[in-house]
C-alpha cells in the first residue's frame, strides 16, 4: 500500500471542497473496497478523508411519502430497517445477499454504490485494463470472461458492476443526493448514475470530481411483491453471475431490472409493458441487444430462466 | 504486508544481518552497530504517522502507527494481541473477525485510525483459559476446528451471530422479512458463511453454536 495522509472530514461540504484541492484525494467510508484495492495498488490515493464523522448516518421519511437514507447507513441497519422490509423488500434482500455479516456491518449506503468491478483482470496489476490504467487494452475481451458483461460493453471494456443494493435501487427509482466542492448540492436518478463503459471505463459514475454522496433517497412505496433472486457459484458470500430484482404487482405488471450482465444495474423500462406475458416475452426485449462472449451465453438462458423463478414467486 | 511493524520488523532483520556479516567482517562491529539505520524503504518525506485511541478488550491504549496500518495489524503488531489472525487481509476468510462497538467486521479491511474512541473486543477479551466465554468452551466441546486458525474469527462471529438474531436483523434465507429472525442451522449457517474454515469444522462448529443459542444442531 503506498503512503497516505489521513484527515476526518468535519462537514459534508468541506469534505468535497477539500477533495477537490488534491487530486489523488479518495472519500473512505466502510473502506471495505478501497481498502481492498489500495493494498493491490490498483488505488493510489495520496489523501484519504474518513466521512464516518459527518452525520449521515439516518434513515429519515421524505415529505413526498418516501425514506431518505444517509450516505453513511450501514448495508446491515439499511436491511434491517423495519420500514425497508416492510416496503421496499427487494432492497432488504438485495442487500443481504450481498458480501458477508462483517462486510455488511461496515459496508455503507453510498460505498456499495461506487464499489469497483470484481473483473479478475482489473484485479491483477500485471494485465492490461483500460479501467485501471485508460490506454493500455483489455485484458479480458479474449481472455476468460465467464463472469463478464453481456450488455453494453464496449470495445474498451466489459466488466460488471458488482452491487447487488445498487440493482434494487434501480428497480425501485431511488435518487443519490450529493454535495458538490462548491457547497452545490444537486440530485441524481440512479438511471442517470452510472455510466457504461464507452471508450472511458475508468469514469463510472455521473460524479464530479470531489463530488460527495450525501443521501439515497427512495419514492413513496409501490407495494407489490418484491423479489430479489441472486445466482452464484457458492449459497452465500459470493458474487452475482446473474440477479434479478423485481417488482410485480398483482395484475402481473411491474419492474425487472439485472444485475451481473453489465457495467451497471440493467433495466429497460419498455420491456416491463411485457410482464403480465411472462419471463420470455420480457427477457426478448430485456436481452435484445445482448453480446455475449464465447464463454458467457450461458448468462442469457440464466437471466431468463431466473426471471421466470422470480416471476412464479411473485405470484404465489 | 506493509505495516510499520513488518517495517521494523524486515530492518531487526537488516540489522541482525548487517551485524552477523560484520561481526566476520573487517570493520569495527561496534561503529557499525550503532549507526542509525536509514529507513529501508527510500521514502523523499517522513510516512505519514497518526495517533489513536481505542479500548481494546476493556483497556484503554494508545498507539502511534503510520496511517496504512489495519486495525488487524494494529492488534497484532502493536499491541501483540495475536489471536486475530490474518487469512487472506482482503475481506474474504473471517479469520480476522473482531467486534467494534458491538459488531463483528474485519479488522484486515479497515484503518486503525478509523477506530479512534472505539470499544473493540478480541478473542482475548471474551475469556480466559481459567475462564472461558460459553463459545469458547463450546468450540472445545464440540470439536469446532482443527487447525484452530480460523478459531478466534468464528468464536467472534458467532458470538456476534446471536446477538443479530437477537436484535431481529434478517438474513438471506429468512423466509419472512418481517417475522422474528429464526434460530436454525440454515439461519446459523448462512449468517456464518463469513468465516472460512479450510479444515471443513462447519458441522461441529454449528453444533457448537447451537447449544450456546440454546438450540439443537
Ligand atoms: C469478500 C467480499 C465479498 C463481497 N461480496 C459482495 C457481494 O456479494 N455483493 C455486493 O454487492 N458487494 C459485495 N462486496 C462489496 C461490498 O459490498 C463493498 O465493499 C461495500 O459495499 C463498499 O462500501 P464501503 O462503505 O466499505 O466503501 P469504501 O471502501 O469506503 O468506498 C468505496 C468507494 O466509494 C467512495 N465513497 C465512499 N463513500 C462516499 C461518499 N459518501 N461519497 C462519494 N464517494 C464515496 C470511496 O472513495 C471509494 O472509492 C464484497 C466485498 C468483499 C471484500
Ligand atoms: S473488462 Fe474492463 S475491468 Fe476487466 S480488464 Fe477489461 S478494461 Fe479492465
Ligand atoms: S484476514 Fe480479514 S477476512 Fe481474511
Ligand atoms: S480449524 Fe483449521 S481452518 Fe478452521
Amino acid at each position: 500500500m503506498r503512503s497516505f495522509t489521513y484527515e476526518r472530514a468535519r462537514t459534508p461540504a468541506d469534505a468535497a471542497a477539500a477533495a477537490l484541492r488534491n487530486p489523488d484525494t479518495k472519500f473512505i467510508a466502510g473502506g471495505t473496497n478501497l481498502l481492498d484495492l489500495m493494498k493491490l495498488e490498483i488505488e493510489t490515493p495520496a489523501h484519504l478523508i474518513d466521512v464516518n464523522g459527518l452525520a449521515l448516518d439516518k434513515i429519515e421519511p421524505t415529505s413526498e411519502g418516501g425514506l431518505r437514507i444517509g450516505a453513511l447507513v450501514r448495508n446491515t441497519d439499511l436491511a434491517a430497517d423495519s420500514r425497508v422490509r416492510r416496503d421496499y423488500g427487494v432492497l432488504s434482500r438485495a442487500l443481504l445477499a450481498g458480501a458477508s455479516g462483517q462486510l455488511r456491518n461496515k459496508a455503507t449506503t453510498a460505498g456499495n454504490l461506487l464499489q469497483r468491478t470484481r473483473c479478475p483482470y482489473f484485479y491483477d496489476t500485471n494485465q492490461p485494463c483500460n479501467k485501471r490504467r485508460p490506454g493500455s487494452g483489455c485484458a479480458a475481451i479474449g481472455g476468460f470472461s465467464r463472469q463478464h458483461a453481456v450488455l453494453g460493453a464496449s470495445e474498451a471494456c466489459i466488466a460488471t458492476h458488482p452491487s447487488d443494493m445498487a440493482v434494487g435501487m434501480r428497480a425501485l427509482d431511488a435518487t443519490v443526493e450529493t454535495v458538490r466542492p462548491d457547497g452545490a448540492t444537486r440530485t441524481i436518478p440512479i438511471a442517470e448514475f452510472y455510466r457504461l463503459p464507452g471508450d472511458t471505463p475508468h469514469i463510472e459514475t455521473t460524479l464530479q470530481p470531489g463530488e460527495l454522496i450525501t443521501a439515497v433517497t427512495l419514492p413513496k412505496p409501490v407495494g407489490g411483491r418484491q423479489v430479489y433472486r441472486k445466482v452464484r457459484d457458492r449459497a452465500s458470500y459470493a458474487f452475482a453471475l446473474v440477479s434479478v430484482a423485481a417488482i410485480v404487482q398483482r395484475d402481473g405488471t411491474g419492474r425487472v431490472a439485472l444485475g451481473g450482465v453489465a457495467h451497471k444495474p440493467w433495466r429497460v423500462e419498455a420491456a416491463e409493458a411485457a410482464m403480465p406475458r411472462g419471463a420470455k416475452a420480457v427477457a426478448a426485449q430485456l436481452l435484445a441487444d445482448a453480446k455475449p462472449t464465447r464463454e458467457n451465453t450461458f448468462k442469457l438462458s440464466l437471466a431468463e430462466r431466473t426471471l421466470g423463478a422470480v416471476l412464479t414467486e411473485a405470484k404465489g | 504486508m506493509q505495516g510499520p511493524s513488518d517495517f521494523d520488523l524486515s530492518r531487526r532483520k537488516l540489522l541482525l544481518g548487517t551485524a552477523a556479516s560484520v561481526a566476520f567482517g573487517a570493520a569495527p562491529p561496534v561503529a557499525n552497530a550503532q549507526t542509525p539505520v536509514a529507513p529501508a524503504q527510500a521514502a523523499p518525506q517522513a510516512v505519514p504517522m497518526s495517533k489513536v485511541s481505542f479500548n481494546v478488550n476493556g483497556r484503554p491504549r494508545e498507539v502511534t502507527l503510520d496511517t496504512r496500518t489495519t486495525l488487524l495489524d494494529a492488534l497484532r503488531e502493536h499491541l501483540h494481541l495475536t489471536g486475530s489472525k490474518k487469512g487472506c487481509d482482503h475481506g474474504q476468510c473471517g479469520a480476522c473477525t473482531v467486534i467494534s462497538g458491538g459488531r463483528r467486521i474485519n479488522s484486515c479491511l479497515t484503518l486503525a485510525v478509523m477506530h479512534e474512541g472505539d470499544e473493540i473486543r478480541t478473542i482475548e477479551g471474551l475469556g480466559t483459559p481459567e475462564n472461558l466465554h460459553p463459545m469458547q468452551a463450546a468450540f472445545v466441546k464440540h470439536d469446532g476446528y482443527q487447525c484452530g486458525y480460523c478459531t478466534p474469527g468464528q468464536i467472534c462471529s458467532a458470538v456476534a451471530v446471536l446477538d443479530e438474531i437477537k436484535a431481529g436483523i434478517p438474513s438471506h434465507v429468512s423466509a419472512d422479512l418481517n417475522a422474528p429472525a429464526q434460530l436454525t442451522n440454515a439461519e446459523l449457517r448462512e449468517r456464518m458463511s463469513g468465516n472460512i474454515c479450510r479444515c471443513g469444522a462447519y458441522s461441529n462448529i454449528a453444533e457448537a453454536i447451537s447449544e450456546v443459542a440454546g438450540r439443537p444442531a
